[in-house]
């Protein structure tokens, strides 16, 4: 038996201003809401826990595409969803034209092969009681594939293309690193040639000299096979470094999204601005620059009662009423370049280059720093 | 190595104002599998007022040396010898009772996760309260109003009412503050914050960073920041430490250490981490292999068997003899000072682009 | 707080009524005519018949659980006499009214309990908190090593072995036996020592062995190191920080137990002679006499409910997390 899979295949259809490229992954309205439970006396629904609130996006043949956010934005939950190990509460999302949304067991079979997941713990993702051989030949089995040499054969490829040792087939997770271990997921998420590949959060359980090593495996993948990716992370210099295009979300919304240069040097949303300018950054010599410094004050609110109209408005500085009435789509903005849509009712001038004044948000720095009379 | 005897009556360090001092540190744990050398003849000085930097990656000792500055490991599986010296009191030797003294009162800490290091049965507003009140020898009322005190001045809103709060009803931003609030309640000499930003999101992480800069302008405590990431700590110390497997490797000023790092681990962090400002066409330069054990690290440098550099030095040195950090500037390593700054500025710099 | 306890009573009735049912089916399933007791040497047919419907047998088994559900709220006038509400009708075998008599007896049976308790958890959760407390050292070693042992000691094992010992060679001690405690306290306490003790055996063992391991892993708990960090005794650390947290643990085994501990009272009861509600059921159910098993049943099943809603309610005064959620 092949791996051949019968899908009705939809013309590619390249949308103007989006990359070339067969459209391979295409989500709108994609919503996923949890029940909260409560009530008396007899528990009901009371409430639900809006993860993912009507995300649109779409993702090409052989691109990588970066999810990023704080906890809590909705972009693990995506990741589940577009692989439907979870099912969404709305919205679509298709796969190569085929709507996989609702989609049972059997109908999900072909494209399951073809859609895999990378997660983000190497400790609990592997079956402790499986040899390194059976995590990586399963899928093969269970989908029937028989490449020419056998599974086996395979499996050593495998092995070695995510550079560890082929002989290390019959040995079990326990006795490999960390680092190691997410080579074994690699393989494992590689064994059926898949075209999409949703990798959540791969490295950030990783020490830092390891997640370099499984980064650069990553993008060796992305490249030398075609492989499209998701890559879900909170790390924005990581998202940079792995994605061409970039969504940055915030409590189950998109709030941006466009090519990596135009989000990473011009966003216009002052959330994306607010992400940019916390990151701690190591200036090389000579790269010391003046960056924009902005602080919001306390947490990202919680996501069952999300505020109203644009959910950034409760910590943004430039809120105005009609943020709270009124929910900004998320649009091609003036200014902006093609393919970067951001949702936002005041956007920011497209630069990252230092502001005149900080914007303090947070009440104790401000007192300590004695600006208190900057609104806040 | 480094013999383990004490200098002999030369008890007062040589700089005078080095306020902690620790000097020849080995900690070791015996376990089920052996001897684990934790930290492997550490020794640093950290001036009032300052703020030393420590980097590593997980296993590297920077959280034990921490823990035993404090007294906290655990004295049945614990061996410690050299010396720790703060403000001129011995503290490697010190009772428990002199230790109790000392903690949350001349010395403090912060913890990673606030979640689990806040005690769910109490209220904020006793758990900051408590070390006063302790240490001070004042009322509960007294303490508690300074725990409302310390509350505003973190920038929890609300202290009167947030002051009776369990940890549980605040988000995780807030708990990290009544956690800095609680460490500097007797406002401490010393502070040391193990990873305090590492669970927390990067636009609270900014704030929180940026807080505890602020409180130690108001407070002069000297603080020891211990984290993986370098970013974190090139934008909040004065010094920088970076351990590898137990030992010290590199020491130097922030500017010193981001702008000429002299030892090849530091200089594989440095490649190992994408930057917002970093050529993306460029792939980033990771240090092959992992970690050592150790149970039973790798004799000589403990970074040879990963480092790409030993062949410059030659005749099987790097594996055979270990190389000694300098006090001051300086790096455990047997390139020579030449060699350190013409590989950097050829092969390293460029890459990291 | 209020809805929890309602809801915990709304759910407490429907177990109740799902034993009652499980019980009064059990009890029929039993090859065995009740009647035939009353009915005495001379029984004929007749006899038997009008025995049959003195006693609602006459009924179908569902009509009988269903008189006998709605008398316990509404009382009955029975031809025997009135039966108030509770009424849980006329023992077969006696004819004695079912609720005084297991009023006579909850006394003892309740002594018994509620002090064997006490034992256990005086004794059980110090020794398990010394043993923590002085870990790795050799008292911790003999506790632990101690509780190993007694904990495959068996009530009935046991109880006469220590009255062999203690009561009829030695004289140490009196033959247990039941004085209320509103007549004599002293003669209340010297006559439940023994069973007490006894009772308490394996659950002081397990309670020791308990109560150490989790106050030794709650002691590795980071908000145990903060407090100590904080620079709070370890006598403050160990019984404020620590021991807070072992609660939650002990007093769900706790929850656990009341079943086994209510069964190893009546066991108890059993070795020792002491009228209680054990000897009741065993008595009623070796002579089939329905009104009184089920009474036993049903009574002893809703304190043991009752015991769990406290546990349960004890956990939101124990951690706040659960209060305030």
């Amino acid at each position: 038996m092949s791996n051949d899979i019968s899908l009705s295949k939809a013309p590619a259809e390249a949308a103007a201003g989006e990359p070339a490229g067969e459209t391979l992954l295409e989500v709108s309205g994609l919503t996923k809401y949890f029940p909260v439970m409560g009530g008396f006396p007899i528990k009901r629904q009371v409430g639900s826990v809006q993860a993912v609130d009507g995300i649109d996006l779409a993702v090409h043949a052989g691109e990588s595409f970066g999810l990023v956010g704080e906890s809590g934005c909705g972009k693990s939950t995506t990741g589940r969803l577009i692989t439907r190990l979870l099912e969404p509460t709305s919205g679509s999302i298709s796969y190569r034209g085929q709507d996989i949304s609702h989609a049972n067991r059997k109908q999900l079979a072909p494209v399951r092969s073809e859609i895999q997941m990378i997660f983000q713990d190497p400790y609990s993702s592997l079956n402790p009681r499986q040899t390194v051989g059976t995590i990586i030949g399963g899928p093969m089995e269970i989908n029937g594939i028989n490449p020419p040499g056998g599974r086996d054969k395979r499996v050593r490829e495998l092995l070695e293309t995510v550079g560890l040792n082929p002989e290390h087939f019959n040995r079990f997770p326990h006795e490999f690193s960390g680092g190691q271990r997410q080579r074994i997921g690699v393989a494992r998420a590689l064994a059926l040639e898949p075209k999409l590949i949703v990798a959540d959060e791969p490295v950030s359980a990783l020490d830092v000299s390891i997640q370099a090593q499984v980064v650069n495996l990553l993008q060796k993948v992305q490249r030398e096979l075609g492989i499209a990716f998701l890559f879900i992370a909170h790390d924005l210099a990581i998202v940079r470094h792995f994605s061409e295009r970039v969504a940055v979300m915030y409590l189950g919304k998109i709030v941006e999204v466009g090519d990596r240069d135009s989000i990473y040097q011009r966003p216009r949303h002052p959330y994306t601005h607010a992400l940019l300018s916390a990151v701690p950054e190591v200036e090389l010599e000579g790269e010391e620059r003046e960056r924009e410094r902005i602080r919001l004050a306390g947490d990202v609110p919680s996501p069952i009662n999300p505020p109203s109209g644009c959910r950034f408005r409760t910590r943004c500085w430039k809120a105005q009423d009609k943020c709270a009435a009124e929910e900004p789509p998320l649009i091609q903005l003036g200014g902006s370049e093609d393919g970067h849509l951001t949702a936002c009712h005041f956007p920011e001038e497209p630069t990252i280059a230092a502001r005149g004044e900080d914007i303090v948000m947070d009440p104790a720095l401000a007192a300590l720093e004695d600006i208190a009379d900057r609104p806040v | 190595m480094t013999t383990m005897t004490k200098p002999e009556e030369d008890a007062v360090p040589a700089a005078p104002e080095a306020f902690l001092s620790v000097r020849d540190l080995y900690v070791r744990f015996s376990t089920e599998d052996g001897i684990v050398k934790a930290v492997d003849g550490l020794s640093f000085d950290l001036e009032r007022g300052k703020t030393l930097g420590i980097v590593g990656e997980s296993g590297s000792g920077k959280s034990v040396t921490n823990l035993t500055v404090l007294g906290l490991h655990n004295p049945r599986t614990t061996e410690v010898a050299g010396e720790i010296v703060l403000d001129g009191q011995e503290l490697t030797g010190a009772s428990n009772r002199t230790l109790e003294r000392l903690r949350g009162d001349k010395m403090a800490m912060i913890f990673q996760d606030s979640l689990t290091a806040l005690s769910p049965y109490y209220t904020v507003g006793r758990q900051i309260a408590e070390p006063y009140v302790k240490h001070r020898g004042v009322s509960k009322r007294e303490g508690r109003a300074r725990a409302i005190e310390m509350l505003e001045k973190v920038g929890i809103p609300q202290p009167k009412l947030r002051v009776d709060d369990y940890p549980h009803q605040f988000s995780g931003g807030m708990r990290q503050r009544a956690m800095i609030a609680m460490a500097l309640v007797c406002n401490p000499d010393l502070l040391i914050a193990d990873e305090p930003t590492t669970a927390l999101d990067v636009t609270v992480q900014a704030q929180i960073l940026d807080l505890l800069k602020d409180l130690q302008q108001e407070f002069g405590s000297a603080i020891i920041l211990i984290t993986h990431d370098l970013g974190v700590v090139s934008n909040v110390a004065d010094d920088l430490l970076v351990m590898y497997a137990g030992k010290a490797v590199e020491r130097g000023s922030v500017r010193e250490l981001i702008h000429e790092p002299q030892h090849p681990y530091t200089w594989g962090l440095l490649g190992s981490m994408p930057r917002l400002m970093s050529d993306v066409t460029e792939p980033l330069t990771p240090i092959p292999g992992a970690p050592p054990s150790l149970l039973s690290p790798p004799p000589g440098c403990a970074f040879h068997p990963r480092c790409g550099f030993t062949d410059l030095v030659g005749g099987g040195r790097c594996s055979a003899e270990r190389p000694v950090l300098p006090d001051g500037r300086g790096s455990a390593c047997h390139l020579t000072d030449e060699q350190k700054r013409s590989v950097f500025i050829e092969t390293i710099q460029p890459r990291l682009g | 707080m209020l809805r929890f306890l309602v809801r915990r009573t709304l759910g407490a009735v429907v177990i109740l009524l799902f034993i009652s049912a499980f019980t009064f089916f059990l009890f029929f399933a039993i090859p065995h005519d009740p009647a035939l007791l009353s009915c005495g040497k001379n029984c004929t047919p007749d006899n038997l018949k009008i025995i049959h419907h003195n006693l609602g047998l006459d009924h179908p088994v569902p009509v009988q659980y269903y008189h006998y559900m709605v008398r316990i709220f509404t009382g009955h006038r029975f031809t025997a006499g009135n039966c108030p509400a509770p009424c849980f009708g006329y023992s077969f075998a006696n004819s004695e009214p079912v609720w005084p008599t297991l009023m006579d007896r909850l006394p003892t049976t309740l002594s018994l309990a509620v002090g064997g308790m006490a034992v256990f958890l005086l004794i059980g959760l110090g020794t398990g908190m010394i043993a923590a407390w002085k870990r790795g050292t050799m008292i911790d070693k003999i506790f632990s090593s101690a509780s190993l042992v007694l904990s495959s000691l068996q009530i009935y094992f046991v109880g006469p072995i220590v009255l062999a010992l203690l009561v009829y060679n030695n004289h140490i001690l009196d033959q247990p036996k039941y004085v209320p405690f509103t007549d004599n306290p002293v003669a209340w306490f010297n006559g439940l020592l023994i069973p007490w003790c006894v009772l308490s055996i394996i659950f002081t063992a397990n309670y020791t062995r308990m109560a150490r391991s989790t106050m030794i892993e709650q002691l590795q708990e980071e908000h145990v190191r903060t407090a100590a960090a904080k620079g709070m005794s370890s006598r403050y650390v160990f019984f404020r920080y620590a021991w807070r947290g072992s609660l939650i643990p002990i007093v769900t085994i706790l929850g656990i137990d009341l079943g086994s501990l209510l069964g190893g009272a009546m066991i108890t009861e059993w070795t020792f002679q002491l009228a209680g509600l054990g000897r009741l059921a065993l008595d009623s159910v070796t002579k089939t006499d329905l009104p009184m098993l089920m009474g036993v049943m049903l009574f002893s099943a809703a304190l043991i409910v009752l015991f769990n809603i406290i546990v349960d309610a004890a956990y939101a005064f124990i951690d706040p997390r659960v209060r305030l959620s």
